[in-house]
C-alpha cells in the first residue's frame, strides 16, 4: 500500500485507452464498474475531442457481484460490436473487474464475432499507464502486421503517437514533413489515426521511427524481429538530436541526409546577445523518460543551461535516464511521488524547472519558473496553433516556451536596480505575464480566516536552517535587496557557507563572502 | 382540446418512471471527497484503493486547481492483493505516516473503493481500531465511495450518513440544515432562518469537528440536497424529525422550502413576508433576466448529480423551459416528490441508464439544451447540440435565492454563447 496525492500515469488500462481513441474503427470493450467511465473526460475535456473515446464500460454494480457479470461483459461485446461495426476489438478489464477475474479475453473468444478480438492482459496494481499504451499497441501489431512487400519507394511508419499525448499531433505533422523532404514517404502513422486495416500494412515499410519509446518501444523491437524492419533510435527533439535523426534515416536508407534548413531559428536566437543572460542558468529536469532526455540534450548544448536535477517518472527507462545523469555527473531521480520530487527540486533550488503539470505547480509553490516539456498532460497542452517539439520547428518552439516563464535579461537588471519601486518590484513577477494575484497565504491573514491547513508547506526554502544560523539585522535587510528569482538560493547559500566555517551568525559581511565564494 | 383535463392537471409525481439498465456515464461516488474536503477543514480523506480512484479524483479535480488537497489514496499493491502483507498492517502504517504529518487532521474518513469492497478489506473494523489507537486526538470514520454501490453525489451522502451515528446526543430542539453546500450559502440561509427567530441552527457537516452538531428526538432537519437518502434514514434512526419540502433551488424552491421550516417553527405569514419580501422580489428579478434566453426552449437531462429533477422543476416552473426527459442516477420518492409533485406531466423521467439509447434519444429530441456529464458535452456540442456540463452545478453556489439569478445564468450562458457564436 502506497499512499499518493497526486498521481503522474493513470492506471494501465487508460494506456489502452489512449492507443483505441488514438485510432480508427477499433472498439475497446473495458469490464469495469460505474464511475471508471470518468476516463472519457480526460479525452473529450482535456484533448477537446469531438467524438467519445471508442469504449464500451460494462459498468457492473455490487448487485451484479452477486449473479452473472460473465454475461453482462459478453452483453455489452455484442451491442459495442452491432452498434459501432468496429474492424477489430480490443477487450479487458480495468483493475476491479481483474478481481473478479471473469476472463474478458476467454469470454470474447467464444462469442464467435466476425472480426479480430485482441485480448489486453494489464496488471492494474503493479503497472501503470505508459505499460498500457506500450502493451496494447504491441499486442495490435502481432495480431495484425505480417511480413509482406515493401514499398518500391522508401516508406517509415511513424510509431507512438497516441491520443492524450504530449503534442503528439504537432510531431506527425513536423516530422511527416522532415521525412519527406528526405525523400521518405510515410506508410503508417500509429496508433494515432490508424485503423486496424492500416496496421495490417505496416510491413510493407522500409524502417520505422520510434518517436516516443514510451509506447511503442516493444512494438519497435517486435517488427524488428518479425517483419526485418530496423528502427531509428534518436527522438528527433532539439537541433542536434534532428540533425542525428536524419543522419541515421540516412544510413538505414542511403539517402542524403541534408535538409533545407532555413526554418530553423533556434540557433541563431540563442547565439544572439539577447540570449546571454540565459548562460549557466540552473534547470531541474523531470518528465516522462523521452523527453527528459531530449530536454537535457538541448539545455545544456543548446540553450547554455546547467542542469543542477534530473529524473523521470517512468520507471520502465530508470537505467537510461541514470545513466545520462551518470554521464553529466547528476544524480537522477526515478520516482513517481510528487512529494519526492518536490523535495528534490526544493533540494537542488533551481531557477527553472523542466517539468510537467505537476512540476509546474511545485514551481507555483516554490516560486521559481517552470516549462512544461511533458506528459501528463494538461488542456493547456493543447494549443490551437500548431506547436511541435520534433524537428526544426520543434526547436523553435521549444526555445519560446523555454524563455517565456523567465524574467527577461534587461528585466533582470532593472529589478535588480530599482527594487524598492512600488510597482516594479521583486514579487511583481515577470512583467509580460500580466497581473498576479496576491498569494492565497496573504488573503487568509488579512481576511480574518485562519489559513487553511495545507499538505505541503510554503516554500521552506526561507525557514531552512533557521534554527540552528541567526542572520544579524544587517544581514537580513541585505537580503531582502536581492530579487526574489535568486533570494532562496543567495540565502541557502550563506547558510551552507557560514555552516562549512563553523559560524551560527550571518552577518552582512558573511553574506558577500559567501556570494563571492560561489560567484561563476 | 379535447384532452381529458384530468390528465393536464396529472404532476411528474405520477407519470411512470423509465427505468434503465445499460452502461452508465456516471462518476463513482468518491468524486464527494473534491468538494467534501474544502468544506470539512480538518478532516482528511483517506481512499483505499487503486491506481485508477487516484486518477479519477485528480482528473475530476482538475490537478491545476487544488493544490492543497486534504485527500489522498492508498493504493493497493499486488502484495496486498497477494495476501503476502497484511493489509490492515499496511493501511495502520501509512495513517500513522499521514497523521505525523498532518497534526491539524482531527476526523480522516477511510473511503472504502471498488477494489476494497471487492476484496472485503473490511475498512469498519480498521476505522475502529484507528479511532481507539490515535484517540482523542483523532477520529477515523468508514464510508463506501465505490462505484459499484455509489453515484457522484451518493458519496457525500454516505460520508454524511457515516457521522450521524457519532453524533452527540441532545435533547435542545435545534434546526439540523443538512448537505455541505459553500459557507457564503449557508450563511444566507442561516440568515433568513435567524431572521424568522428560528433557531438554534446548526449544521452538518460542521466546517470543524469540534463544531458538530448534536442530534436527538427533538431536532428537526432540513435536507439541503436531494441526494441524501441515507444520511435521511440515519437522522431518522437517531428521533430526528425530517421537514420535506421542494430543494431551495429558484426563488420557488427556496420559498416553499423556507415556508415548511418557518411552519414547523410556528413562524407567522407577516413575519415570513418580511423576511422573505425582497430577497423573493430580487430572486425574481435575476431570474427572469438570466432566463430570458430560455424561455420556450427545450432541455434534456442526463443523470448525473440527482439534482436533475429539481432543477427541470425550477427551469419549467421558473424559467418557461420545456422539459423533454429528465434523467437522474436513480429517483429517491421520497425525498424527491415535492419537486415532481409541482412538475406539470410530459416529460420522460428516467433512472439510470443505457447510455447508448438515451444518446439515441437525444439525438432524436434535439433538445435546444442538453444538460450532461463531462464526458459527453464535447461530442454532442460537436453534433450541433448545445451542452451545459452539469458538474459546474454541483461546484458553484446555486442554492436559495441570491444565487436563482446565477443558477439560470449557468444555463443561457451555453444558449447565449451559441446566438452570439459567428465562426
Amino acid at each position: 500500500m502506497k499512499l499518493t496525492v497526486w498521481t503522474y500515469e493513470g492506471p494501465p488500462h487508460v494506456g489502452a485507452m489512449r492507443v483505441a481513441t488514438g485510432m480508427k474503427g477499433l472498439h475497446y470493450v473495458l469490464h469495469a464498474p460505474q464511475g471508471d467511465t470518468y476516463a472519457d473526460l480526460l479525452f473529450t475535456m482535456i484533448e477537446r475531442r469531438n467524438h467519445r473515446p471508442p469504449v464500451t464500460y460494462t459498468t457492473f454494480q455490487a448487485r451484479d457481484l452477486g449473479a452473472d457479470t460473465a454475461y453482462l461483459f459478453k452483453d455489452a461485446c455484442r451491442q459495442a460490436y452491432e452498434r459501432f461495426k468496429p474492424e477489430a476489438l480490443i477487450v479487458g478489464a480495468s483493475c476491479t473487474a481483474e478481481l473478479i477475474q471473469d476472463d474478458p479475453g476467454g469470454l470474447a473468444e467464444t462469442m464467435g464475432l466476425p472480426v479480430p478480438v485482441i485480448a489486453l492482459d494489464l496488471p492494474s496494481y503493479s503497472r501503470k499507464e505508459n505499460f498500457g499504451t506500450d502493451e496494447t499497441f504491441y499486442q495490435l501489431v502481432r495480431a495484425l502486421a505480417k511480413p509482406m512487400e515493401r514499398t518500391a519507394r522508401p516508406t517509415a511508419n511513424i510509431i507512438g503517437p497516441t491520443g492524450l499525448g504530449f503534442r503528439h499531433r504537432d510531431d506527425v505533422e513536423e516530422l511527416t514533413g522532415l521525412l519527406s523532404e528526405m525523400g521518405v514517404d510515410v506508410n503508417v502513422v500509429a496508433p494515432m489515426g490508424a485503423t486496424p486495416t492500416d496496421l495490417t500494412r505496416l510491413g510493407a515499410a522500409h524502417f520505422n521511427v520510434l518517436l516516443y519509446p514510451e509506447h511503442a518501444e516493444t512494438a519497435a523491437r517486435y517488427m524488428e524481429k518479425e517483419l526485418g524492419q530496423p528502427f531509428t533510435k534518436t527522438v528527433p527533439i532539439g537541433v542536434n538530436a534532428t540533425r542525428e535523426f536524419l543522419a541515421e534515416v540516412g544510413e538505414i536508407t542511403g539517402l542524403d541526409p541534408k535538409v533545407d534548413e532555413s526554418r530553423l531559428r533556434q540557433p541563431w536566437w540563442s547565439k544572439s546577445v539577447d540570449s546571454t543572460y540565459l548562460t549557466g542558468k540552473r534547470v531541474f529536469v523531470f518528465g516522462d523518460a523521452t523527453h527528459v532526455k531530449a530536454s537535457v540534450r538541448i539545455a545544456r548544448e543548446e540553450m547554455g543551461f546547467e542542469v543542477v536535477g534530473l529524473g523521470c517518472y517512468n520507471r520502465e527507462f530508470a537505467r537510461d535516464i541514470r545513466a545520462l545523469g551518470k554521464e553529466i555527473g547528476v544524480p537522477a531521480l526515478i520516482s513517481d511521488d510528487y512529494l519526492e520530487v518536490e523535495k528534490a527540486i526544493e533540494d537542488a533550488s533551481p531557477e527553472m524547472i523542466l517539468g510537467t503539470q505537476m512540476e509546474r505547480h511545485i514551481g507555483k509553490r516554490l516560486g521559481i519558473p517552470c516549462a512544461v516539456i511533458s506528459a501528463p498532460v494538461h488542456v493547456q497542452d493543447f494549443p490551437a496553433r500548431y506547436s511541435p517539439q520534433v524537428g526544426f520547428e520543434g526547436a523553435n518552439v521549444i526555445f519560446d516556451t523555454w524563455i517565456h516563464p523567465l524574467v527577461m535579461g534587461l528585466e533582470e537588471h532593472l529589478l535588480a536596480m530599482f527594487r524598492e519601486d512600488f510597482e516594479f518590484h521583486d514579487e511583481a513577477g515577470p512583467s509580460h505575464h500580466g497581473g498576479h494575484a496576491p498569494r492565497p497565504e496573504e488573503r487568509a491573514h488579512t481576511g480574518g480566516q485562519p489559513p487553511a491547513p495545507r499538505d505541503i508547506e510554503e516554500p521552506k526554502s526561507d525557514n531552512l536552517g533557521s534554527d540552528v544560523m541567526v542572520w544579524l539585522a544587517d544581514a537580513e535587510k541585505e537580503l531582502k535587496k536581492i530579487p526574489f528569482f535568486v533570494r532562496g538560493k543567495a540565502k541557502r547559500n550563506t547558510e551552507k557557507y557560514a555552516a562549512e566555517k563553523g559560524m551560527t551568525q550571518i552577518s552582512k559581511d558573511t553574506l558577500y563572502e559567501a556570494k563571492a565564494h560561489y560567484a561563476r | 382540446m379535447n384532452k381529458p383535463s384530468n390528465i393536464q392537471s396529472a404532476s411528474c409525481a405520477d407519470a411512470p418512471v423509465l427505468k434503465e439498465r445499460g452502461q452508465r456515464e456516471v462518476f463513482c461516488g468518491l468524486t464527494g471527497i473534491i468538494w467534501l474536503h474544502r468544506k470539512m477543514q480538518d478532516a482528511f480523506f483517506l481512499v483505499v484503493g487503486s491506481r485508477t480512484c487516484a486518477h479519477l479524483l485528480q482528473s475530476a479535480a482538475g490537478v491545476m486547481i487544488f493544490a492543497e488537497p486534504r485527500f489522498g489514496t492508498a493504493i493497493l499493491e499486488e502484495k496486498d492483493l497477494a495476501g503476502m502483507a497484511d493489509a490492515h498492517q499496511e493501511l495502520d502504517r501509512e495513517v500513522a505516516r499521514l497523521l505525523s504529518r498532518r497534526p491539524d487532521i482531527k476526523q480522516l474518513f477511510l473511503v472504502g473503493s471498488c477494489p476494497s469492497e471487492v476484496i472485503k478489506l473490511d475498512l469498519q473494523r480498521a476505522a475502529e481500531r484507528l479511532t481507539e489507537e490515535h484517540a482523542p486526538h483523532v477520529r477515523v470514520l468508514n464510508y463506501s465511495g465505490s462505484g459499484i454501490e455509489t453515484t457522484f453525489t451518493q458519496g457525500e451522502d454516505a460520508c454524511l450518513a457515516s457521522m450521524v451515528p457519532g453524533l452527540p446526543k441532545t435533547d435542545a430542539r435545534e434546526l439540523l440544515l443538512v448537505g455541505a453546500l459553500p459557507d457564503v450559502v449557508e450563511d444566507q440561509a442561516i440568515g433568513l432562518l435567524s431572521d424568522m427567530g428560528i433557531g438554534p441552527i446548526r449544521v452538518l457537516p460542521a466546517a470543524r469537528a469540534d463544531g458538530a452538531p448534536g442530534v436527538g428526538d427533538n431536532t428537526v432537519y432540513a435536507l439541503l440536497q436531494p441526494f441524501l437518502g441515507d444520511t435521511d434514514a440515519e437522522l431518522s434512526k437517531r428521533g430526528a424529525k425530517a421537514i420535506r419540502a421542494p430543494f431551495p433551488f429558484g426563488e420557488e424552491g427556496t420559498t416553499a422550502w423556507l415556508k415548511a421550516i418557518a411552519d414547523e417553527f410556528g413562524v407567522d405569514e407577516a413575519t415570513f413576508d418580511r423576511v422573505t419580501a425582497a430577497p423573493r422580489a430580487r430572486a425574481r428579478k435575476a431570474i427572469s433576466q438570466a432566463a430570458e434566453a430560455l424561455r420556450g426552449k427545450s432541455v434534456f437531462f442526463f443523470p448525473d448529480s440527482q439534482l436533475e429533477i429539481p432543477l427541470a422543476r425550477f427551469l419549467t416552473r421558473e424559467c418557461g423551459m420545456e422539459a423533454i426527459e429528465v434523467g437522474a442516477p436513480y429517483i429517491h420518492m421520497g425525498l424527491v416528490r415535492p419537486d415532481l409533485e409541482l412538475m406539470p406531466a410530459g416529460p420522460t423521467i428516467s433512472e439510470g441508464q443505457d447510455v447508448d439509447l438515451q444518446l439515441d434519444r437525444a439525438r432524436a429530441a434535439r433538445p435546444d439544451l442538453t444538460v450532461c456529464g463531462l464526458g459527453l458535452a464535447n461530442p454532442l456540442e460537436a453534433e450541433g447540440l448545445t451542452t451545459k456540463w452539469a458538474i459546474e452545478l454541483v461546484f458553484t453556489p446555486v442554492h436559495f435565492y441570491e444565487q436563482a439569478g446565477d443558477l439560470a445564468g449557468l444555463f443561457s450562458r451555453p444558449v447565449r454563447r451559441k446566438e452570439i457564436l459567428a465562426v
